[in-house]
């Protein structure tokens, strides 16, 4: 018998609200399947079980705010039987176990020598430095306050009790605010360096324009399907960028699962991946990036693809900016960037002639590469896509 | 159908892959991709969603002239007709 509880869903996500359960206490699941849906800052991802068996009960409410590892389901192995007492004792033993912390320990601190009170300056309202801080960045005035510090004093939640009712917030402001940590966990925790080419996409958008030729469109293959399958391949020669850095150091994966930076039309932005690319040939590629992108779009993502990423791609698409450094998504270790393409002079056999180049830019991981990893991986990427055929 | 019927139909595809637009306060010439903010996997959506609608099968080649609602009113008459 297993507790199935609520899994990570992503490097800056703690907790998600259960709007939806999937299955109901007697029904088989396998590994894998979908079980219930969860609304995130990142829009409703679909929860996948890793146990396998049968649903002997659903522990979780609907509409209620669940953190990672809270328990979600007890499943059942097949042919196991339950003595009642164990199982007494394993809900206990669940309700006991504390949610998955991720701040690091604090640091122990000296002793402080006993603080005497000492009387304050008339006028003067008592109060801590930190509540000060607060009460000016809310515009409040201390001398309104009640103070629940020593001596009467204001104190930071004194200040913080005071300010207007949080309006709820919309589901984008949601969004930016889980960009906005993960982004800067990243750049806290992550040392980043950068390496930079000048692509010549003169030869693959040509190739792309006669294969799609004649096609209906729903086979045509767009570009950035291009730069995935380049992005996959090259990943496969050069192990080093693709793989999760976690606290025992860089661990490279078997399988390349590429995220896709997909913006979304509200201005948010995710990046879920496509699990196992390197068995997909192009045509697979771009079929399941557009049921990625779709999905993306709908909100309706599964937490293996938040969470099983091992490099993403980021294309700013056919107009914006020549180039991107872009930031990596922890715990992966690099991210491949590509500006918009441009008509640009070219020297081409010792002469200057107007070609299609795209500015791509490696974000690296200095802990698992250095320059020399990162350069093969642009110089696997560039022979790829000057020879689209083999893609 | 229509010039306008095949309009709203072009109107209507174009709603559903960019939801957050509303149709009135789409302008006859505004460019769906420069001003619209369609990218490029937004434009082939649309035209597999449009294909499937009207049967008609729009070439890579002729998307500059699907780039606003009133050139593609007329591309599709014509391609209909």
């Amino acid at each position: 018998m297993a507790v199935f509880t609520m899994p990570s869903l992503g490097a800056d996500m703690e907790a998600g609200r259960l709007i939806e359960w999937l299955v109901a206490p007697g029904d088989t699941v396998a590994r894998g399947d979908i079980v219930a849906v969860v609304e995130t800052q990142k829009g409703a991802i679909e929860i996948e079980c890793f146990e396998e068996g049968t649903v002997r009960e659903l522990l979780a409410d609907i509409g209620s705010d669940l953190p990672v590892g809270a328990p979600l389901a007890m499943i059942q192995a097949e042919g196991e039987t339950i003595p009642e007492a164990v199982v007494a004792e394993q809900a206990t033993t669940v309700e006991a176990e504390p949610p998955v912390v991720s701040a690091p320990a604090p640091q122990p601190v000296a002793p402080i020598p006993p603080w005497t009170l000492q009387a304050p300056a008339a006028g003067v309202v008592p109060s801590s430095p930190a509540a000060r801080i607060r009460a000016k960045q809310l515009g409040l005035d201390l001398a309104n306050l009640k103070g629940s510090g020593p001596g009467g004093a204001i104190v930071l939640a004194d200040v913080e009790a005071e300010k207007a009712p949080q309006t709820k917030r919309t589901p984008q402001e949601e969004m930016r605010r889980a960009i906005a940590a993960a982004m800067t966990r990243s750049k806290q925790t992550i040392p980043h360096f950068y390496l930079s080419q000048t692509i010549d996409v003169t030869p693959a958008m040509d190739w792309l324009a006669s294969f799609n030729e004649g096609k209906p469109p729903s086979e045509r293959v767009l570009l950035g399907a291009l730069f995935l399958r380049a992005t996959v391949l090259a990943a496969a020669k050069v192990k080093t960028v693709n793989g999760h850095f976690t606290e025992e150091g860089f661990k490279p994966s078997d399988k390349i699962n590429p995220g896709l930076a997909v913006a979304l039309r509200s201005g948010g932005l995710v990046a879920p991946a496509i699990l196992d690319a390197e068995q997909m040939g192009l045509v697979e590629l771009m079929a399941a990036m557009r049921d990625l992108v779709a999905r993306a779009r709908a909100g309706r993502l599964r937490s293996s693809e938040m969470t099983e990423g091992t490099i993403t791609l980021s294309s700013l698409g056919d107009t914006g900016a020549e180039s991107m450094a872009g930031v990596i998504f922890p715990p992966q270790v690099a991210l491949v960037g590509i500006g918009a393409p441009g008509l640009r002079p070219w020297v081409i056999d010792g002469t200057v002639a107007p070609r299609q180049l795209v500015t791509l830019t490696i974000s690296a991981d200095h802990r698992a590469n250095d320059g020399r990893q990162a350069s093969r991986f642009i110089a696997e990427f560039n022979s790829l896509l000057s020879s689209p055929e083999a893609l | 159908m229509t010039p306008d019927q095949i309009r709203i139909a072009f109107l209507e595809e174009l709603t559903n892959v960019a939801p957050d637009i509303e149709p009135d306060t789409v302008g006859p010439d505004d460019h769906i991709q420069d001003d619209l903010g369609l990218d490029s996997m937004d434009v082939l959506t649309l035209v597999t969603a449009l294909h499937d609608r009207l049967g008609v099968d729009i070439p890579e080649v002729d998307y500059p002239r699907i780039a606003t609602v009133s050139l593609a009113r007329d591309y599709l008459v014509g391609r209909l007709a």
